[in-house]
């Protein structure tokens, strides 16, 4: 078994596509395929540190399972018997589920997300759970209580976060699959530092249901991947309508994996957001940027710069909103009905100590620095100011967004401003931290899907820099379709992927 | 010994000395517990008892992950609700989250509804006897909103069952999610010397109207149908309102009346002794019949309210409201009306069943059959008794209005007297079976074989001679005391006419 797009025989560097189909053919069972990545994780993660948890005997099973309907004639689904990393903020029944906190330690939620259960229906390989940010507040994955995660670009760096697991996972060839949530650039922006794919979805393509709040207006599950086709492929997986989730689109999911075969921009309206980039963005960034631009031209794309006002007040505006959402969802940590309990034999407390105990305890600084800006939103007599000013920022935006599709299809930016940073540079400093975002938090105030593909390597540090693409609600296809022509030119100019060139660890 | 006050009872000003001086305004929060089969929010039924924890899934535990969807039977009762009140309905509404922590809140917030409510700006029309009369009162409301019952909490040790002194407390869940309907009222104002009649007659009259929707059991003391009086006094009806207290825990028709009252003549007290009144949450003692502070509204929590974003609005459509609408069962008052006329009775005696929450009862009694005056007695008299004995409400007796119906059947035939036909209602409502069957278990015939009444009728002339003389010289009244000692021997089997007429025959008077 050769990739043909990696031209190696390492089970682990296959694509997902590429696995599925040596499964279905029989040229490999899928129990060989998850030990090669079991294997693979045991080699690599004590310096990754991309899972929390592994299901070693879960996936195991679940490949057997595939390879005995393979056997039994059964058709298979797409993905059948190929490995994926869950971030380990969606429930899986049984499975330990802490969203990288220590108020969740110990929990064994008792049912699937939808996102789990469709993943299990298709026969996806779960091999374990992701690092991440707790509860998906940060930009690095250092916010995870259980200790941070490493870009396996380089160790001493961040893979992005919160979903630096899902990412450094993929990067790292542990697994070939992953899924992220993304807040406000929580999947795209690790995408974006480790070198790989990763898509936030039309805001109610997937459901949230089994998704652990965290700003329940702005989460959205979506695919991590190495390549475009792999990620659409697993984004047909789990889009689609939930009753279970009230705020799921009752729509068809969009030919995403028809996309990305047909990868074809010649005539496509690009818009180039004036308002991301420019001052602010790391120099390499932004000439990676501009020579993608140049490519897609190339491609027979028609280039236009469109201007989005009130994206500058973005961030602002998702600062409020975010920690607003947050302090109401994360309220129900409290020690009394699962979880962590803290302080419950020091002397005679109220129940009410013993939630603040716990709480005091469970939660991390950048948790308790959220619960408090939003709880402060949220109180009588400020919350016209803040709470009340965002939604109409986010209103504007929305116009803002609305208006930039007249004039283009699809619209793109960097993804990041910088490449990845150094771990602990940025932990002191909550701004900082937060303008990682700056580029990608838009699509989530107006719930539009977002892509985060490669584009090559800063010349100054040699790290990944990443281009985001965005279209209308429900138009996720065009992301898959531009997506995939892009990385097909790049591919003919490099050679060879991306990943390929990331030391070996 | 607990250090939690019940409250060492207040000072308070005579009711006729309070209503001299003051005039009550009052504010009505009542929450009703629909009757849907499944939660506001999940699929969990609703079955009141069941075992504690056993009707929960992850969204009414508020687990980690878990979305709530809406229940449209819930929605639909909502509007049917503000309909039936004369209410707007929204074209266009949110849920939104009210936050405080609560042990018994799972998520501790309560998904309700804030500055949008589905309903709004209705009225329901009260009648109350007054010294003139009848007078109907309107009573403006403000608005119904939807929202989730929390669930329940009980205090184990301790000496008060109440949170402090507690060695610990459970939580059951299965309320949790419950869908329910808080309707507030505007300010009644100009009830003067009457709010605490108005307050009960408002409420009797939203529980007939919801009963009459069949949204709700509204049953009181299962809390099914809760109520929360605001009580204010001002000097006069063109001052601004007072200082108002938010009584709760009154659980029973004639607890809002007391409590109502209560209130009024408690905070007189505090006004006249130059005191003001502070602005509080209090709690109705049913035993002792006073209220005792409860949480201050000063240190009340800010509930932050936001909109519910797992949740998309609602936005009724304007066919839909009007195919409700249309089907609305009668008004209660149209039917007061109606009913009233069929019966050809009294506005008191009208009053008197409203009163009693008999209308249902007595109606059906009579439509299986019965007497109108005949069913008013019985639900009024020995049923109303019984029921307050047990603390029920009258249709929760183990007694239907056909059975009812079928008793009064059996005295107009002859079969059964008064008396025992008060014994047959104590049969059935001890559960031994239809009227007939206790009418045969018991056998509680009337006598109405004439040889039998005979043979007692002699043998109680023979024990008393003097009194068979009196009335053989015409003492006709002095017959009582034979008749009696005949009823006696007969165990009350007997037709107390019927012996009366064999004995003066027997004897050869007449009346």
């Amino acid at each position: 078994m050769t990739s043909a797009v990696t031209g190696s025989t390492d089970l682990t560097r296959l694509t997902a596509a590429e696995t599925a189909s040596a499964v279905a053919a029989g040229e490999v069972s899928a129990a060989e395929v998850a030990t090669a990545h079991l294997d693979r994780i045991a080699a690599v993660d004590d310096r990754v540190h991309a899972f929390l948890h592994i299901d070693a005997e879960g996936a195991l099973a679940a490949a057997a399972a595939v390879d005995a309907a393979r056997s039994a004639g059964e058709q298979l689904s797409p993905l059948a018997g190929v490995p994926l990393a869950l971030k380990d903020v969606l429930t899986q029944k049984g499975i330990p589920t802490t969203c990288g906190s220590r108020i969740l330690e110990g929990w064994r939620p008792p049912y699937d997300a939808t996102v789990t259960a469709r993943l299990k229906d298709a026969g996806v390989v779960i091999l374990g759970k992701t690092n991440m940010d707790e509860f998906a507040m940060g930009s690095s994955t250092e916010h995870s209580a259980f200790g941070a995660t490493h870009n396996p670009w380089d160790l001493d760096r961040i893979p992005g976060g919160s979903g630096g697991g899902s990412a450094a996972a993929i990067a790292a060839f542990e697994a070939p699959l992953a899924i992220g949530t993304d807040t406000g650039g929580s999947i795209r922006q690790p995408a974006a530092v480790t070198g790989t794919v990763g898509v936030k979805p039309t805001y109610g393509a997937v459901s949230r249901y089994g998704l652990v709040a965290l700003a329940s207006s702005l989460d959205q599950a979506g695919p991590c991947a190495r390549t475009v086709l792999d990620a659409a492929l697993l984004h047909s997986v789990i889009a689609g309508h939930d009753p279970l989730d009230s705020t799921s689109l009752d729509q068809p999911v969009p030919d995403v994996v028809g996309a990305a075969r047909r990868a074809d921009v010649k005539g496509l309206r690009i818009g180039v957001v004036k308002e991301l980039g420019g001052e602010g963005y790391q120099a390499g960034v932004r000439q990676r940027f501009d020579e993608a631009v140049a490519l897609l031209t190339d491609l027979g794309a028609e280039v236009v710069e469109v201007s989005a006002p009130h994206f500058p007040y973005a961030l602002a505006a998702y600062y409020l909103i975010l920690p607003s959402e947050c302090s109401s969802n994360l309220a129900k940590f409290d020690g009394i009905r699962f979880g962590l309990r803290v302080g419950e034999g020091d002397g005679d407390p109220s129940v009410e100590q013993v939630m603040a105990r716990t709480r005091a305890a469970g939660f991390g600084a950048e948790a308790t620095r959220r619960i408090m800006l939003g709880t402060y939103a949220l109180s009588a007599g400020y919350y016209d100011a803040y709470y009340g000013s965002a939604q109409k920022v986010r209103t504007l935006i929305q116009r803002d967004f609305a208006a930039a599709f007249e004039q283009a299809d699809v619209l793109i930016s960097p993804t990041a401003p910088t490449t990845a940073f150094k771990l602990g540079e940025k932990l002191d400093d909550p701004l900082a931290m937060y303008l990682n975002d700056v580029a990608t938090i838009p699509a989530n105030l107006a719930g539009i899907p977002g892509m985060s593909l490669p584009i090559g390597l800063a010349p100054e540090d040699g790290l990944p820099v990443g281009l985001q693409i965005m279209a209308p609600a429900m138009a996720d296809d065009r992301l898959y379709n531009a997506g995939a022509a892009l990385e097909g030119a790049l591919l003919d100019r490099w050679g060879r992927p991306i990943l390929e060139e990331a030391p070996a660890l | 010994m607990s250090t939690v006050s019940t409250g060492a009872a207040d000072k308070v000003l005579p009711y006729d000395d309070v209503v001299a001086s003051f005039d009550p305004v009052l504010g009505l929060e009542v929450h009703v517990e629909l009757g849907t089969a499944t939660k506001m929010f999940c699929g969990c039924p609703t079955t009141f008892g069941a075992a504690p924890n056993t009707q929960v899934c992850p969204t009414c535990l508020g687990l980690p992950g878990s979305l709530p969807v809406v229940n449209k039977v819930g929605v639909e009762s909502a509007i049917r609700i503000g309909l039936a009140l004369n209410c707007s309905i929204a074209e266009w509404c949110r849920f939104a989250r009210k936050n405080y922590f609560y042990p018994d809140m799972p998520k501790n917030f309560q998904t309700s509804q804030y500055d949008e409510p589905i309903a709004y700006d209705g009225y329901l029309d009260v009648d109350v006897e007054t010294d003139e009369g009848v007078k109907t009162f309107r009573i403006g409301i403000e608005r119904a909103h939807m929202e989730e019952d929390t669930g329940k909490t009980t205090h184990q040790g301790g000496a008060t069952g109440r949170i402090h002194g507690a060695d610990y407390s459970l939580v059951d869940y299965n309320r949790a999610g419950i869908p329910l309907i808080e309707i507030v009222t505007k300010p009644i104002e100009g009830t003067g010397k009457y709010a605490p009649e108005v307050a009960r007659a408002y409420v009797t009259a939203l529980r007939e109207l919801l009963r009459g929707l069949g949204v709700s059991d509204v049953k009181m003391e299962q809390g099914s149908l809760r109520c929360d009086a605001n009580v204010s006094l001002r000097r006069s009806p063109s001052d601004p309102f007072g200082t108002r207290t938010e009584t709760k825990n009154v659980n029973s028709l004639r607890s809002i009346e007391r409590a109502v009252r209560y209130e009024m003549t408690r905070q007189a007290a505090v006004l006249e002794d130059g005191g003001s009144i502070t602005q509080e949450t209090r709690h109705w003692h049913e035993d002792t019949g006073i209220t005792t502070s409860g949480r201050s509204k000063e240190e009340a929590e800010d509930y932050r309210y936001f909109p519910e974003p797992d949740l998309v609005p609602i936005a009724p459509s304007r066919e839909w409201v009007e195919e409700l609408r249309a089907s609305l069962p009668e008004n209660p008052a149209v039917r007061r009306a109606r009913v009233q006329a069929a019966w050809g009775i009294s506005d008191l005696d009208m009053q008197t069943v409203l009163n009693a929450g008999a209308l249902d009862v007595v109606e059906e009694t009579v439509a299986a059959g019965a007497d109108q005056a005949a069913a008013r007695k019985w639900w009024l008299g020995e049923l109303a008794r019984v029921a307050n004995e047990r603390g029920v409400e009258l249709a929760d007796l183990p007694i239907t209005p056909a059975q009812v119906a079928r008793v009064e059947a059996l005295v107009g035939e002859g079969t059964l007297n008064d008396k025992l036909a008060r014994q047959v209602i104590e049969g059935v409502l001890a559960g031994e079976g239809e009227p007939d069957a206790v009418v045969a278990s018991r056998g509680l015939a009337v006598v109405s074989d004439d040889g039998p009444l005979l043979a007692a009728i002699d043998e109680a002339l023979a024990a008393q001679p003097d009194v068979a003389d009196k009335i053989r010289g015409g003492k006709v009244q002095a017959a009582g005391a034979i008749v009696g000692a005949v009823m006696k021997a007969t165990r009350g089997q007997a037709d107390a006419g019927r012996v009366r007429a064999l004995l003066l025959e027997r004897l050869g008077v007449s009346e």
